[in-house]
């Protein structure tokens, strides 16, 4: 046993074997393919009056999700299987986290805004 | 003692799933799980600034308003940059698993370049917009897109020092655990940066141009 092979060895926790993920370059260039897709499709949803206007943010919001979730499959290949139970479980978490400090703030902001005394104009 | 050891290496690894059964988890697990969980905390730091900035948005106190300052051309580009060194990153990371240290070499690079292009077109826009006098502390809608945009830069920033330290360790070492599994943490924090640019497009530039 050499040096390098002592130090892998002693690095490893027990029942670590080769590792083989399921990444390959094919899962790469379809993320890619998909990403490049939905911001292609954002720019001129954005840009042009081909959803209905006052639908724009919520198809710009749909894209997003949607170039969200083909990053999270093809580039950091979070996946159904039981290696990612706890990613998954963790993300599900920080989602919920996300959601209430954006949602929130914007509806407690919205409300306050909508209960001002008008600012009169000096 | 010697019985532990023995069941725990009896018990075939597939098993081992981090969550208890079949012995530990593989080192590889448990350290992506740890920095998985320090991306999800910065998504929320995230979350907070996307927070400031949906509210302060239309508060231009009479200055210039998202319209007049943003060149979606410009931002396209960016895109376009970090989805690039996203997908080169990615590679690079296959390329690593696969023990082809040319080919990583030059996909780490090409990572560097594309981060450090989209670093230099979003400083040359911060810095076209102060001159116009529409700098952080011109409105609320301002401050709050400078600490939103600002802060991605700045780990944008901190990811290409990180890649430089990386790839040197690399040349360094070779393909030892310690730095393969540095290079994962690297790559799961570059594909995260991506996909807080993609709130920061959609919500700042292309709804702010509306």
């Amino acid at each position: 046993m050499d040096r390098d092979d002592r130090l892998h060895y002693e690095d490893r926790t027990p029942g670590v074997e080769e590792y083989e993920s399921g990444a390959n370059v094919l899962s790469y260039t379809a993320g890619l393919g998909l990403a490049v897709l939905t911001t292609i499709a954002s720019f001129v949803v954005a840009q042009t009056d081909m959803l209905w206007p006052p639908g724009i943010p919520v198809g710009l919001i749909v894209l997003a999700l949607a170039q969200i979730g083909a990053h999270l499959v093809f580039f950091l290949h979070l996946g159904s299987g039981p290696d990612h139970t706890n990613n998954i479980l963790a993300l599900a978490f920080g989602i919920l986290i996300v959601f209430l400090v954006i949602a929130g703030s914007c509806w407690i902001i919205v409300n306050l805004n909508a209960n001002m005394m008008p600012i009169s104009v000096r | 003692m010697t019985t532990a050891t023995a069941t725990i290496g009896a018990v075939p690894t597939e098993l081992a799933r981090g969550r208890g059964g079949g012995g530990p988890a593989p080192m590889r697990i448990v350290v992506a799980y740890g920095f998985w969980i320090f991306i999800l905390s910065d998504m929320v730091m995230f979350s907070a600034l996307f927070a400031a900035y949906a509210v302060l948005s239309g508060h231009t106190a009479g200055g210039p308003t998202g319209p007049e300052l943003f060149n979606l051309h410009n931002v396209f580009i960016e895109t376009l940059c970090l989805l690039f060194s996203s997908y080169t990153c990615g590679l690079g990371a296959l390329s690593v698993e696969r023990r082809h240290p040319k080919r990583f070499l030059i996909l780490a690079a090409l990572t560097f370049v594309l981060g450090a292009a989209f670093l230099f077109i979003e400083f040359s826009e911060f810095a076209g917009m102060i001159s116009q006098g529409a700098g952080p502390s011109r409105s609320a809608f301002l401050s709050a897109f400078f600490t939103l945009v600002g802060t991605h830069g700045a780990h944008v920033t901190i990811g290409l020092i990180w890649l430089i330290y990386l790839v040197a360790q690399f040349v360094a070492k070779g393909f030892r655990s310690a730095v393969l599994r540095r290079l994962l943490c690297f790559s799961l924090f570059w594909h995260a940066l991506d996909i807080v640019w993609i709130g920061v497009m959609t919500l700042v530039y292309l709804m702010g141009v509306r």
